[in-house]
């Protein structure tokens, strides 16, 4: 009897059901973005391909100013949550293990654990008493309250990075001399760049997609995308929204794509 | 890496600075979704040199709320007539005395004092309207002007009614159906109220401020209404049409006032007298579909909005309006629970 | 001598433990000023009493609590069950289990053919995968809503091919909310089951095959148990999100089929209860924390994990 043709990897009924997933997971998109190059302004009556909703929303002065509240938001808490997440992750994982190692690393991961509306609101509510007592209504608040529930993002590919590197080049460094700092800055931080990279990438696109904590912490006149887009939804469902929406994903998936192509070179 | 680092320093220190302080030139307004035209908000901020923002709620209850909580930094609010008193009992509004403004004369006459605010020391009149009942007439045609549609709906209508979650007006209208008194602290007539809403849920689809176009694609055929919100909507699907139940709907007036902790107060007063103007306030009106309290801006208004359906009440209803109104606070909170269990 | 050189290794590792615990400080700081406090002070909300219009009164009360499970009859006074909140958790809870469930159905295949595919086309199979996964939830929201509404794809195309003669109406149920969940909670289940999978070493059951086990058998006693912590792990990212979801909930549900989150929403909104919000709050957060804890320690012991 000859040896049975068969593969372990097959399972039947999986690739089937795995099209259709992505089909199930894509269509809708497509469709949305399909229907923000529609001419006419009312979805699902066709009248012909057209930018123009996109050159609308463009045009708008709000939608402007709520992208530009995005970007500096999502740019500043990303910096600050990546900045904050590195030196978490190497006070973590260099040398031996630190005792209440594993508390940091809950106290870290907390913000995950707690359900957005709830630190929506909880903010809310906290950040309230802050803007009445000093009388600043910025956008620090949205930039604080976003580098927070940035910093387990930003950690992540940090320390997945610094626990897959090499400490001999480290220790190598030290013992030429070289200085703390300078070892630092020359021999950890450039191994480190690509999980740091990976972790601002990841810390922006959280930013700049969150729409629960932007809009129960946001002062009045500070609209984000998302929340704009939220606003807007009330309004009318309309090919611009559709635009603004498209607009938002190729933003993210931009960033996302970079990222990967980053991150898959290998050091 | 360290030269981005320095600009995207530089960069936030000028957007935190920009966006600091609520300074002069600036007028934050708090008003209901959908409820200001944008064109109003440009006018006043080339005329006085403002930059003004809006930012929407959906319930009165909701907005106090938010003001409640401090550090909002908004200096106008849009107040339901009804629910002025619960502000000032909260010392939230300034007493910025319209009554002593410029345009202050030509509110008419009718709207120049309201239960709420008999001076009009703290309120001046956005737009006034009524809540009713709003049907797809093409699918079901017979009578409109019953609380039936949502207390006993119609079949061709099952499944596709909304309410708007006006807590009062809903429970209002639903009390009166059953013909018992609005804010009656007969917990009998409430518990019926509440049997009577809770076995009509069945045939809701939402209890939402469900966006305009859900109605217009039909994905939604009826709803507790504003009788603006459903000239609009009849605009857009002529099907539509605005029904006053015979056994009560609510008349209410909807005023702006300026707040005790704003900061632009300046701006803030600038902008009441701005929108006492006739033509301003024609402005909202065409925007709005509901008539305004100004006397003169009727010569302002779209052609064929003042004879709109929606703002014609026939001569045998006009008795059955209710004035919109807040209970005792222990009715109140009735209401309260009524509306939780709806809504569950 | 000897001491000497021990004394001074202690202090250049006290030193060490400094420099390092100053490292994590400002972030730890961060976290605690802004995602531990407020938490903290839904806590000592939860025990207050409500003000007429919205926030509390600083006056101690257990009524928060007590109204999260019971209430007065509005009738005759009478101590009942919170219904009306009860079934809202409960739904809440079958919801995100459902959910779960769903994306599991889906997921799991889908992890496994990635997995399965070769060495050089699996990246961008995962690509494929990661891209909905960082868009904007909204915008993945309004996507699938689009699909269903009354005047949307399913039902146009339906009524173009004539298979219907009246849309059918889809949005505003449990079922749309549980639609939308599932399609925007997938890819957190199929991330970490593939990455179990990818780690399986397919000669195992290809020696259990050759030892005469069946497909089925194969899968289940060899492959399942080494790749459950992925699953365990997919199913804590579905059902946490899933059970304090707010969005999707809000704009397929249209305000009837409500969720927990939206719950907590309405109490420190219309329905002006603070601390019945913040209990609420409370209350989700701990559960959601206990199904972390549970989970991790029940389940995922078998295999290695890192969830």
């Amino acid at each position: 009897m000859s040896k049975r043709k068969f593969s372990v990897r097959h399972v039947p009924g999986a690739a089937p059901i795995a099209i259709v997933t992505f089909v199930a997971l894509y269509a809708p998109v497509l469709i949305l973005i399909a229907n923000a190059f529609n001419a006419g302004p009312v979805i699902g009556r066709w009248e012909g391909f057209s930018g123009r909703w996109f050159v609308a929303a463009i045009g708008n002065d709000a939608f402007r100013n709520a992208a530009l509240n995005s970007l500096i938001v999502a740019a500043l808490a990303a910096l600050i949550s990546t900045s904050l997440a590195t030196m978490a992750a190497l006070a973590i994982t260099r040398g031996r293990r630190l005792r209440g190692e594993g508390g940091i690393f809950v106290v870290l991961n907390q913000p995950l654990l707690v359900p957005e509306i709830v630190l929506a609101i909880a903010l809310m509510i906290v950040l309230a008493q802050i803007k009445q007592a000093t009388g600043y209504h910025g956008l620090g608040y949205l930039i604080v309250a976003h580098s927070t529930f940035c910093i387990p993002f930003a950690f992540m590919p940090i320390r997945a990075r610094l626990e897959g590197m090499d400490l001999t080049l480290e220790t190598a460094a030290m013992d030429l001399y070289a200085g703390r700092f300078y070892t630092f800055r020359r021999v950890t931080l450039p191994l480190l760049a690509p999980g740091i990279l990976a972790g601002f990438m990841l810390a922006f696109v959280v930013s700049l997609d969150n729409v629960v904590v932007s809009s129960f912490v946001k002062s009045p006149g500070q609209e984000t995308l998302p929340t704009y887009l939220m606003g807007e939804l009330r309004r009318n469902l309309s090919s611009e929204i559709y635009a603004i929406s498209a607009l938002l994903l190729f933003a993210s998936v931009t960033v996302v794509a970079a990222s990967w192509l980053i991150t898959r070179r290998k050091p | 890496m360290k030269r981005n680092a320095c600009f995207l320093g530089t960069a936030a220190v000028a957007a935190l600075m920009a966006q600091g302080a609520l300074a002069e030139g600036q007028l934050n307004i708090y008003n209901f979704g959908l409820y200001t035209p944008p064109e109003l908000l440009e006018r006043f901020s080339e005329a006085y040199d403002v930059e003004v923002s809006l930012t929407e709620f959906a319930a009165n209850e909701e907005a106090i709320a938010r003001i409640q909580a401090g550090g909002h930094g908004l200096d106008v609010v849009l107040v339901s007539g009804y629910f002025i008193p619960a502000y000032l009992d909260q010392g939230l509004l300034m007493e910025s005395r319209p009554n002593e403004m410029e345009n202050f004369g030509n509110i008419a006459p009718e709207w120049a004092s309201i239960t709420g605010d008999p001076e009009r020391a703290y309120t001046v009149p956005w737009v006034w309207g009524t809540t009713g009942v709003m049907v797809n007439t093409g699918l079901y045609d017979g009578d409109i002007n019953t609380a039936a549609i949502f207390l006993d709906p119609p079949e061709a209508l099952r499944g596709t009614i909304n309410l708007v979650p006006s807590m009062n007006d809903v429970i209002d209208m639903t009390l009166r159906y059953i013909g018992a008194e609005p804010c009656t602290s007969d917990r009998e007539a409430l518990s019926a109220a509440r049997d009577l809403l809770t076995s009509a849920r069945e045939h809701w689809a939402s209890i939402d401020y469900a966006s305009f176009e859900k109605f217009v694609n039909e994905d939604l055929n009826a709803s507790v209404f504003w009788s603006g919100a459903a000239g609009r909507i009849r605009e857009a699907n002529p099907d539509f049409a605005y029904g006053w139940p015979e056994t009560g709907y609510i008349q209410w007036m909807d005023n702006m006032a300026i707040l005790a902790d704003a900061t632009n107060v300046e701006n803030a007063r600038l902008f009441l007298n701005f929108i006492m103007d006739p033509e301003n306030a024609a402005l909202i009106s065409n925007y709005t579909r509901y008539g305004n309290g100004i006397s003169g801006s009727d010569a302002y208004m779209d052609a064929g909005l003042l004879d709109s359906p929606e703002l014609q009440v026939p001569e045998a209803l006009q008795g059955a309006a209710i004035d919109q109104q807040l209970c005792a606070p222990e009715v109140q909170e009735l209401y309260t629970r009524i509306w939780t269990e709806l809504t569950r | 001598m000897l001491s000497e050189a021990s004394n001074g290794e202690a202090l250049l590792r006290r030193a060490e433990t400094r420099r390092r615990w100053s490292l994590a400080m400002p972030a730890l700081i961060v976290i605690a000023l802004f995602s531990i406090l407020p938490l903290a002070v839904m806590v000592v909300y939860s025990f207050l009493t409500p003000g007429t219009y919205g926030n509390v009164v600083w006056q101690f009360s257990l009524d928060g609590w007590f109204s999260v499970v019971f209430e007065r009859d509005l009738f005759d006074d009478t101590l009942g069950l919170a219904d009306a909140h009860l079934s809202i958790l409960g739904r809440s809870a079958l919801l995100a289990l459902a959910t779960t469930g769903l994306t599991m159905l889906f997921g799991l295949p889908t992890a496994w053919f990635i997995a399965t595919r070769p060495v050089a086309t699996r990246a961008y199979w995962m690509f494929l995968i990661t891209v909905p996964f960082w868009t904007n939830l909204l915008v993945r929201t309004i996507a699938i809503q689009e699909v269903i509404r009354a005047d949307g794809t399913i039902n146009r195309l339906l009524l173009g091919l004539g298979v219907i003669d009246a849309p059918i109406q889809m949005m505003f149920t449990n079922g749309a909310v549980l639609l939308g969940m599932t399609y925007v909670y997938l890819p957190l289940m199929v991330l970490p089951v593939y990455a179990a999978i990818e780690k399986f070493d397919f000669r195992l059951a290809e020696a259990a095959y050759d030892l005469h086990a069946s497909r089925f058998y194969c899968l289940r006693r060899v492959i399942f148990p080494l790749i459950r912590p992925g699953i365990v792990a997919g199913s804590i990212l579905v059902f946490i999100p899933a059970l304090g979801a707010y969005v999707t909930p809000r704009l397929m549900g249209g305000g009837r089929a409500m969720m927990w989150g939206n719950l907590i929403d309405l109490q420190f909104g219309q329905g002006r209860n603070w601390p019945l919000g913040a209990a609420l709050s409370v209350s989700l957060t701990l559960l959601v924390m206990i199904a972390l804890v549970l989970s991790v320690r029940r389940f995922a012991g078998g295999g290695r994990s890192d969830v």
